[in-house]
């Protein structure tokens, strides 16, 4: 066997040694990583900085892989030299090794600028896992950052840092932000989405010095600006790592040179990745580099025959919401390029095609980069789009979803990074059983990049594979197109307290009736209180109070706790109902008193004189909690149900919930007050309470789950609590108890509820108890309506008969 | 200025909300008044499916979704946008302008044809039963709409 030595464990050498492996068994592998881990996704090091994934969600392979290859792993040692004559490389670990094969995976390294004192304390460089992991150390919300360059790195940095909660500016030595990728129009739409993202951008700025006691306090510019700065990240671009090839003697320029087949100028040494240079071309960007792999990996095995000719360079910012696609050549300087734009600055959508000789040229795409995959295609194939003229920026309208998918054909290429053609996927899903994007990314690699062809993924395994399952939860609507998951965490991390912030940072800036009430319920639930709340984003019922009639009269439901009220309270009841003229006084089915066919104009008033507080009956919130007479009075009773029950809607009232929530408590199992099918139910036995969620008795009939049986009232009423949170946190907008139930599955309910850690249980608590104590009685809005107009109609400056 | 129709000062323009409707009387007409941010558009306040107050409804772009069943008008045209296939039924809409912070609407002298059908062709949709199909409303539009009624 041949020895094979590869020097870096990047995701260059890494894949090339995959490719290596599927040729034959003729070498025993070794490789070098100074780093000290396994082999990882590095374009995903932004997600990791934004606290998205976790180190470990990003490794490509793991220690077995290389157990299961007999591949010898040395991390953390750094090559330092290689003997071309000799045909040895020796480590810092004092190491010499010998080899037959070499191939050189070095990479590249970051590029620092000359600025005076930048090794000062916090200055960071953003290019590895430990680099990552140092600044996730030391940023802290309130932070003032300064991240040094305004490129592909740079930008993913900056938002993975104001994520992070810190103050972030960026600071780019040149007048457009990305100005390798982007025309001066593109980099201007960019900049207006950074700064929505609360971003500052700085343009044209040099920096000469980095200033400070000791640690980073400023950073200064050419002319003598200055800025202050708790911490600097410097993303100033890369250079590729060729010392160890000069040593080598090989023929160096920018990079290593190689030629078709990816040979360097020595017989025995060859190279891949951000080191090498092709045609005068370095690449950065990791599609190229996978099609270099294949090709090294057949040259070096004996395979000699494909030949790498160099690849269309595309780049995709990875920035949540914030949509940059470019790729080819842009420019439109050469006679004979025709320009095609398309902007809409209200929206943030930039689009430009680049044609020459009728075939695509280049393309930027800033906003809205959803036909990336299209032009990609035009730019590999080179095809004519003389017959497309018409719909080169807008595609003739899709009949359904799927139809992305069925048009592509199986040589078309569904993920760019990997390079993995939808035949292959298919291939993948007939040949070797795939029915699971995780199974699919294990077996051909595709989505295991920069992500953005998941879901083409998951369109192609939905219309091949019959029982295939979508991994992704659906989006809100199409005016947000982000998961409710996603959505949550964007707003809770983000500190975004506006729907109409959110819908202009990550929708379409317009929002429609169901995505604004949804937003403003996770605002809500959120920041409770300390957001702005919008009522033009809310249901009527939500604006006024009340619950909307088929006449456009509302109903009033006043709060009557577990149902138990006084002579008094029954007689201010009457008067209303009479002062008013309330057209029917009805006793409903969950023990309320509902008054009929008022005028919007009179809540206010009616209000006022019943002197109670909102039942909640207009809302996604709180109902009141329907209890038998328990141990008070009845024969069987065995708990005190009613006091129970008025406990439990004390503690909850005035709060908001994805869907509104009906609670009921029993004293005994005869179960008088029907609390097993209420979304939360507390059912007394002798000696215990049973809590049970997630009970239905209306579309749908669901017996509740129980959740856990306790001793004490004190403990039941904890338990209630903690479920409400949790379903408060967790469920869908309009997603009611019984279904969040069913997805969720109850195991794991009470996992994560009364049987989770006492931390998880104590942010729980927390958290409901601080929207408590800022929640407050709608109806108090009688005394500060939100505008002159919330409750009466406009009257007119001037008669009109 | 059209003969047989009028400008009517209606109120200054911070009374009305940004992306909200306000109801005003004028006459016979009961008025929609939304406000846009950059506009004022006006509509009868009546959705034409069951009568529903328009002014109550969620404002999306330049329309508005009714509150009783999620029918979706366009401020502009005053069309039906959803359901789809009622695009004969419409609600007049008058044309507005600013004038020092008020905001001013013009309305025809008698209540005569409207802008997109006549007496007879409004009766008729009125009268029409509902055919509101709950494969035309998003799901969760429909559950929105209905859930309160419940």
């Amino acid at each position: 066997m041949q020895k094979l030595i590869v020097v870096g464990n990047g995701m260059a050498g890494v894949a090339c040694v995959e490719q290596i492996l599927k040729h034959s068994p003729k070498f025993e592998i070794t490789i070098f990583g100074d780093e000290t881990h396994v082999n990882y996704n590095r374009i995903l090091l932004s997600s990791v900085l934004a606290g998205e994934k976790s180190p470990d969600d990003v490794v490509l392979n793991g220690l077995n892989w290389y157990e299961e290859n007999g591949i010898r792993l040395r991390l953390g040692v750094r090559i330092t030299n290689v003997d071309a004559e000799a045909k040895t490389v020796s480590g810092d670990d004092g190491s010499v090794t010998a080899f037959d094969k070499l191939l050189l995976a070095t990479g590249s390294t970051p590029i620092v600028p000359s600025i005076d004192d930048v090794k000062r304390d916090g200055v960071f460089v953003f290019r590895n896992l430990d680099d990552t992991r140092a600044l996730l150390e030391r940023c802290r919300p309130g932070l003032k950052a300064v991240v040094i360059g305004g490129g592909l790195l740079g930008l993913e940095a900056a938002r993975g840092l104001q994520v992070q909660g810190c103050d972030v500016t960026v600071v780019h030595l040149m007048e457009t932000l990305m100005e390798r990728q982007l025309d001066p129009v593109g980099g201007s739409y960019l900049a207006t989405k950074m700064n929505q993202l609360r971003i500052t951008v700085l343009l044209g700025l040099s920096t000469t010095a980095i200033l400070g006691n000791g640690k980073v306090e400023r950073v200064q510019f050419k002319g003598g600006g200055s800025i202050p700065a708790d911490l600097v990240v410097i993303a100033a671009g890369i250079r590729p790592r060729v010392d160890l090839a000069l040593q080598a003697g090989l023929q160096v320029k920018r990079g290593i040179v190689v030629n078709d087949y990816m040979e360097t100028s020595h017989p025995d040494i060859f190279a891949v990745g951000e080191c090498v240079e092709h045609n005068n071309t370095c690449y950065g960007l990791i599609a190229p580099l996978l099609e270099q792999g294949k090709v090294l990996a057949a040259t070096i095995t004996g395979n000699k025959g494909p030949r790498y000719e160099g690849s269309v360079s595309a780049s995709k910012l990875k920035i949540m919401g914030v949509d940059v696609f470019s790729a080819g050549d842009f420019s439109e300087k050469v006679d004979g390029t025709e320009t095609i734009r398309y902007e809409d600055p209200s929206i943030g959508v930039y689009k430009k095609l680049t044609l020459k000789n009728g075939r695509l040229g280049g393309v930027i795409l800033v906003g809205d980069a959803s036909d990336s995959h299209r032009y990609m295609e035009w730019l590999r194939a080179r095809t004519d789009l003389g017959a497309m003229r018409r719909h080169l920026l807008f595609p003739p309208a899709a009949i359904d979803d799927g139809l992305d998918a069925a048009h592509l054909s199986d040589t078309d290429t569904v993920c760019g990074c990997m390079g993995v053609t939808k035949g292959a996927v298919i291939h993948a899903i007939h040949d070797r059983r795939v029915s699971t994007l995780a199974q699919l990314k294990e077996c051909t690699r595709a989505s295991t990049g920069c992500g953005s062809c998941t879901a083409l993924c998951q369109q192609i395994l939905k219309a091949v594979v019959p029982e295939f399952q979508e991994e992704i939860k659906k989006t809100l609507c199409k005016c947000v197109p982000f998961s409710e998951d996603s959505l949550r965490e964007i707003l809770r991390s983000q500190k975004l307290k506006s729907v109409q912030e959110v819908l202009e940072i990550y929708g379409d800036g317009i929002g429609c009736e169901v995505c604004k009430p949804a937003l403003s319920y996770m605002l809500d639930m959120l920041w409770c209180g300390d957001h702005d709340e919008d009522r033009s984003a809310r249901f009527i019922n939500d604006r006024v109070h009340a619950n909307i009639q088929k006449d456009g009269s509302f109903s009033v439901v006043p709060r009557i706790r577990g149902g138990v009220t006084s002579p008094d309270e029954l007689r201010r009841i009457a008067d209303v109902a009479d002062k008013y003229q309330v057209r029917m006084v009805k006793i409903t089915g969950s023990q309320r008193i509902d008054l009929l066919g008022v005028n919007k104009s009179d809540l206010p008033k009616i209000w006022a004189d019943l002197g109670m507080p909102s039942g909640q009956a207009y809302t996604k919130g709180v109902r009141m909690v329907k209890t038998c007479v328990g141990t008070d009075f009845c024969r069987f009773g065995t708990q005190d149900s009613t006091s129970a029950g008025i406990e439990l809607e004390r503690r909850l009232e005035n709060l908001y919930t994805p869907h509104k929530v009906k609670m009921g408590a029993v004293g005994c199992p005869r179960n008088c007050a029907e609390a097993t099918v209420k979304d939360i139910g507390l059912v007394g036995q002798e000696g215990s309470w049973q809590v049970v969620v997630g009970g239905a008795a209306g579309k749908t009939v669901r017996k509740a789950d129980l959740l856990i049986t306790v001793a004490g009232t004190d403990e039941a009423l904890e338990a209630a609590e903690l479920f409400f949170q949790y379903y408060r946190e967790h469920a869908n907008y309009l997603e009611r108890t019984y279904d969040f139930v069913e997805r969720i599955g109850i195991e794991k309910v009470r996992k994560e509820t009364v049987y989770a850690t006492d931390m998880s249980k104590q942010g729980l608590l927390d958290r409901l108890r601080k929207s408590k104590a800022l929640a407050k009685d709608a109806w108090l809005e009688r005394n500060e309506p939100r505008t002159a107009t919330q409750f009466v109609q406009i009257t007119p400056m001037e008669v009109f008969a | 200025m059209n003969s047989g129709r009028t400008w009517v000062r209606v109120t200054e323009c911070k009374n009305i909300p940004l992306r909200q409707g306000r109801t005003v009387r004028l006459g016979e007409r009961e008025i929609a008044i939304f406000n846009l941010g950059s506009r004022f558009l006006a509509v009868e306040n009546r959705c034409p499916h069951q009568g529903g107050p328009l002014s109550d409804g969620i404002v999306t772009g330049s329309s508005v979704v009714c509150p009783l069943h999620a029918w979706k008008l366009g401020l502009e045209d005053g069309r039906v946008e959803r359901p789809a296939d009622r695009p004969h039924k419409c609600v007049e809409t008058f044309a507005t302008k600013i004038e020092n912070g008020t905001v001013v609407v013009e309305i025809p002298l008698t209540r005569g044809a409207t802008t997109c059908h006549d007496e007879a062709m409004i009766d008729l949709c009125v009268s029409e039963p509902s055919r509101l199909d709950r494969k035309e409303l998003s799901a969760r539009a429909y559950e929105s709409a209905f859930d309160f009624l419940a």
